[in-house]
């Protein structure tokens, strides 16, 4: 049986009411669009990169307490990273969330591991891995091409 | 037609409902869920089955079982018989004059797609204009967006008042000599709203249109009498009174479906076939292609009977009486707004809290065993009218009680904690 304690941890509740970087960015390299048409949440990912390393990161957008935090924590986590880390943080998160960790240790991934739980509540897995699949498209130069979950 | 919650006391009837006996009827109701109560305020979605249902169909597999209308041996006429006997069944519920007016198929969205085919398609002409209403579900939008773009017609929509109501007035102003249909919901899935359908189908008739009613939010509340509605179309999907999924029914003027051209094409829907000629079968045949689902039909006809055999009034009563407790009660809710407030109201209780999302609203309620539906409810126009990207959605019926709303204002004050 799963425990609300275990999605709505102190950490996310705590980026959930006050987001970290929430703002635009005038000066990003890369960004991109997601939206999760099954419950309207909605994210920009904006990144300011310089010599293959992520030098700012910010969002702007509205949704559940999920998405926000994760959005927020995202921010955080991957300032300072290669895009490559970047990248593997994406994987490592996704497999955490989704149950395809293939041994991975979620301790591996710091604070991000605060969203293991959300494995246990599937309808919201979507939404945490908005922002992440978000980001995966702006990194990719996939912009104009909005991300849904779907 | 009129079941608003707020009428004085006078007209509501003192008829006793006895909830428990109803529940006992509904075996799913005796489920936990995380070891709680089940509270299932999602009837909108879909209603739960009463044991005659269950073993209507369970019944018809282990007893009945045989195709239709083709074979010469014993099963196939009972089989026969019993499905025919629900399309007179399901003629009644609806207040038809003939059964040849009843068409089975899937269910509401289906017989929209049929219907905007085979009836509308047709009709329309460049710079032809269909009107639905500002509270459609996508049912009853998309199926004419297809068919506008291929014709080059235009698709207007009746503007939503802040109460959730249609401007019945900006309705009169849309009508004119372009109209070529008009599609409404009886009651809206997200809003609650009771439309006047009446008067709007006289409304349509008056400048030439011909209605379709989308009554799936209806069929399972209010009895139905679609020859004193005067609309030309009526239909409700078997999922949302009590009967199987997979089964819908469509009302339809027996003159306009005898000259509609089929929508799908196969066999029981022809006389005769050959190679170079077809001659199709007569109304409702023309329109049941393939093997239906019979034991959805006979599904159908257990929850018919089993709706039609309560005091519909009092039941009325109960789900008005409960959609007036839930009403007063989430006042009690900070920052909680009810979006979907008109006078004539469905039990259906859309709201949202301005500092929590209804996705979160809904997993918090759910981990109490309360089951609502948190989302844009297939009616994202209506979301937008109202600004909000979702809502949280208690819709009830025959089996809640006062007890269980309690306990959701109980589990909305939880949510307020846990967000704190």
């Amino acid at each position: 049986m799963s425990d609300l304690r275990d999605l709505y941890q102190e950490v996310i509740l705590d980026h959930s009411k006050r987001p970290r970087n929430f703002r635009s960015m005038d000066d990003a390299s890369h960004q991109a669009s997601g939206y999760n048409p099954l419950c309207g949440d909605k994210v920009d990912i904006f990144l300011r990169c310089e010599n293959g390393i992520v030098k700012d990161v910010s969002f702007q957008g509205s949704g559940c307490a999920i998405s926000t935090a994760s959005a927020s924590m995202l921010t955080e986590y991957l300032r300072g990273m290669t895009i490559d880390e970047a990248n593997a943080t994406f994987a490592s998160f996704h497999g955490m969330i989704t149950g395809e960790s293939n041994g991975l240790d979620p301790e591996s991934l710091g604070k991000l591991a605060v969203f293991s739980g959300v494995g246990e509540f599937p309808a919201r897995v979507k939404c945490a891995t908005l922002a992440w699949h978000t980001l995966q498209s702006a990194m990719n130069s996939d912009a104009g091409e909005m991300v849904t979950t779907e | 037609m009129a079941g608003s919650p707020l009428t004085s006391s006078s007209k509501i009837r003192r008829v006793r409902w006895d909830v428990d006996a109803i529940r006992s009827d509904f075996p799913i109701l005796s489920r936990k869920i995380y070891g709680k109560p089940l509270v299932y305020f999602d009837n909108a979605a879909t209603t739960h089955k009463p044991q005659a249902v269950i073993d209507a169909i369970t019944g018809f597999y282990s007893e009945y079982n045989s195709n239709i209308h083709r074979g010469v041996h014993f099963l196939s006429q009972q089989a026969t018989q019993m499905y025919e006997d629900v399309r007179v069944q399901v003629k009644d519920f609806l207040g038809a004059s003939r059964a040849e007016e009843i068409i089975f198929l899937r269910g509401t969205t289906e017989a929209i797609n049929l219907v905007a085919r085979s009836f509308v398609k047709p009709r329309l002409a460049e710079g032809d204009e269909i009107i639905v209403s500002g509270m459609e579900h996508h049912s009853g939008i998309v199926p004419y967006q297809m068919i506008c773009q291929e014709t080059g017609a235009k698709l207007l929509a009746i503007p939503v008042n802040d109460r959730g109501e249609l401007d019945f007035n900006a309705y009169l102003a849309l009508l004119g000599p372009r109209t070529k249909f008009v599609n409404i919901v009886h009651v809206s899935n997200a809003l609650g709203t009771v439309n006047p359908v009446k008067a709007m189908t006289e409304a349509a008739h008056r400048v030439g249109a011909e209605v379709m009613i989308d009554g799936a939010q209806a069929a399972g509340h209010y009895p139905l009498d679609v020859r004193d509605l005067g609309c030309d179309f009526y239909a409700f999907s078997g999922h949302k009174v009590y009967g199987p999924t997979g089964i819908g029914a469509l009302y339809g003027k027996y003159d306009l479906l005898d000259e509609m051209p089929p929508y799908q094409g196969g066999g029981e829907m022809i006389l005769s076939v050959t190679f170079e000629d077809v001659v199709y079968n007569k109304v409702p045949n023309k329109f049941e292609a393939g093997t239906p689902n019979i034991a959805g039909v006979l599904g159908l006809g257990a929850a018919l009977r089993y709706l039609t055999s309560l005091d519909r009034e009092a039941a009325l009563d109960h789900e008005n009486e409960l959609l007036r407790h839930a009403t007063e009660r989430v006042g009690e809710i900070d920052q909680l707004r009810i979006i979907g407030a008109a006078r004539d109201k469905s039990s259906i209780l859309g709201f949202v809290l301005d500092d929590i999302h209804p996705h979160d609203i809904g997993t918090i309620l759910d981990q109490e065993g309360i089951a609502v539906r948190a989302g844009h409810h297939c009616a994202q126009p209506v979301m937008n009218r109202f600004q909000v990207p979702a809502t949280v959605r208690a819709s009830f019926a025959l089996y809640n009680t006062k007890a269980e709303i309690d306990h959701l204002i109980d589990a909305l004050f939880k949510v307020r904690e846990v967000f704190s």
